[in-house]
């Protein structure tokens, strides 16, 4: 084990820039590697099963600039934000309270757990009954997919504070508004933007198959519609848009969530 | 019994009472909610007809397909990629964001490639439930203590009194979770897919009920589905209850 090297600061310098270079490489040749794949599969199948990365692109470009786009694509932004702001924010505050109060914790976790893993699709009749259609409802079906992790992930951080931490909030004789804001959320951050993490990603889920469904506008009509005409290459289009947003968004808070937990005490 | 789960059945039966009445007194629009009594009503009806009960047949079939090929298939790429820790750096990244790309894009991809079967359903459920399995198996591989390789160096264990005596066991609280939620996985996958497109199954019944306004026929199928879903989590739960209940220590 070659630990002592590390002692001399410019040599773990110069390896560790070594292994920033060779992760880049390694993270090119995936990209590489997943494209010539998606290029064989296009050829294996054929162009009309699936269409190849350069026509998709080209085909993307040209939705794009369509003039109905940004219709759609401000209809499915405004339902997606407002679903993830009530998500985040119902979920951080209901969360903060089932972790502080543990019997009440206690009591829903196992719902929230059986809710979280149930096909919540089969509700979108209820949705649609209750919220008819249009942009309510989408709303709706997203906060009922990103809620819950939220919740979840809150609850579980709060409760894992060390006590110490809460002993010395009561010690110093904190409010509870202010125990919350300089004690408990800055303890349980990074717990709590994992959870967001995972909340981003089902409130988008959510909203896409609520616009599937209860909408005449919005991308996810845009792609139920190409799917019932069978038009493999605004799907894949449409399809290669939302995975790169996604991920896109995903390495960000994943990133902010990295940096958090290496700053993050003992 | 403790008092909290004590407080959660008399919660859970609260809110089932509350919904009643107001379902029957009228301050719920009786065309969006139906009293719960009348769902269990239309879920006995359901399960009495000879095509509802092929219906959700035919669902667990799938997903029991799905989450089998989803276990196998991840925890042995898990295992790969635990080896080849150079791709395993390099895929971390698309792992963590891949449940923020809507799978179910790509059902038409499958159509093609299958037909119109229940393959494109499985294959649904399998790429939902499997990235589930492939993280948790990594989680569990890197948390195997490095005494236990050791000890297993020393004595000179083969690779499959290895995997049985030391992986399986070291790591079982892991893998666990990673079947708990191909489970889950499996079954929002291949319910979504019927809904979408299929014409059969559990998803595409609720969705047929939906479109004809049978309400009753409806929420029994939903009843059914969540009723099923959650039994299945229930003694998923119990079973791991036990077995961390004789891991010592923890």
């Amino acid at each position: 084990m070659p630990v002592a090297q590390d002692a001399d600061p410019l040599l773990a310098g110069e390896r560790a820039e070594r292994r920033r270079d060779t992760r880049t490489l390694d993270a090119v040749l995936l990209f590489v590697g997943l494209v010539a794949l998606w290029q064989v599969g296009s050829v294996v199948l054929g162009r009309e099963a699936l269409p190849s990365p350069v026509a998709t692109v080209g085909k993307l470009t040209a939705i794009m600039s369509d003039e109905d786009f940004p219709r759609h694509a401000w209809e499915t932004a405004r339902a997606f934000l407002t679903a993830l702001l009530i998500s985040l924010i119902a979920g951080l505050v209901i969360g903060l309270a089932l972790g502080a109060h543990r019997l009440s914790g206690e009591v829903t976790e196992p719902i929230l757990a059986a809710l979280y893993s149930i096909p919540k699709i089969t509700l979108y009749p209820v949705i649609l009954l209750l919220f008819g259609l249009g942009i309510s409802a989408k709303i709706a079906f997203g906060v009922i997919h990103g809620i819950i992790p939220v919740i979840l992930f809150t609850m579980n951080a709060v409760r894992n504070i060390r006590a110490v931490y809460l002993r010395s909030a009561r010690a110093m004789r904190l409010t509870l508004a202010q125990t919350a804001t300089t004690i408990v959320i800055p303890a349980a951050l990074p717990e709590i933007v994992s959870g967001f993490r995972v909340g981003f990603a089902l409130t988008l889920l959510g909203t896409l198959i609520g616009e599937m469904f209860a909408s005449q506008r919005g991308v996810g009509y845009m792609l139920v519609k190409a799917m019932e005409t069978g038009d493999t290459a605004t799907v894949m289009s449409l399809a290669l848009l939302l995975v790169v947003l996604a991920t896109a968004a995903s390495a960000a808070l994943l990133a902010l969530d990295r940096r958090l937990r290496r700053y993050a005490l003992p | 019994m403790n008092r909290a789960s004590l407080i959660r059945i008399a919660l859970l039966f609260g809110a089932l009472a509350v919904l009643e009445w107001a379902c029957r007194y009228g301050y719920v629009s009786r065309e969006a909610v139906i009293p719960p009594t009348t769902m269990l009503q239309g879920a006995w009806r359901a399960l009495a007809l000879e095509e509802t009960r092929a219906e959700i047949l035919w669902t667990l079939e799938n997903v029991a397909i799905s989450l089998i090929l989803s276990v196998v298939v991840g925890s042995a790429a898990g295992l790969l990629l635990h080896r080849g820790a150079r791709l395993r750096r390099a895929l971390d990244p698309l792992l963590a964001s891949y449940y923020a790309v809507p799978t179910f894009v790509f059902y038409p991809l499958f159509i093609v490639l299958f037909g119109l079967n229940r393959w494109p359903l499985i294959a649904i459920g399998f790429l939902f439930a499997v990235v589930a399995v492939i993280i948790n198996t990594l989680d569990g591989l890197a948390r195997i203590p490095r005494s236990f390789t050791r000890t297993a160096a020393v004595m000179r264990l083969t690779p499959a009194q290895y995997a049985l005596h030391i992986i399986l066991p070291a790591a079982a609280p892991w893998l666990f979770t990673g079947v708990k939620f191909a489970v889950a996985y499996s079954f929002i996958g291949v319910i979504a897919g019927e809904f979408v497109v299929s014409g059969a199954g559990m998803g595409h019944a609720i969705a047929f009920a939906y479109n004809s306004f049978d309400n009753r026929m409806m929420y029994g199928l939903i009843v059914l589905l969540f009723a099923t879903v959650g039994s299945i989590n229930m003694l998923l739960w119990m079973w791991e209850r036990r077995l961390y209940a004789r891991r010592a220590g923890r």
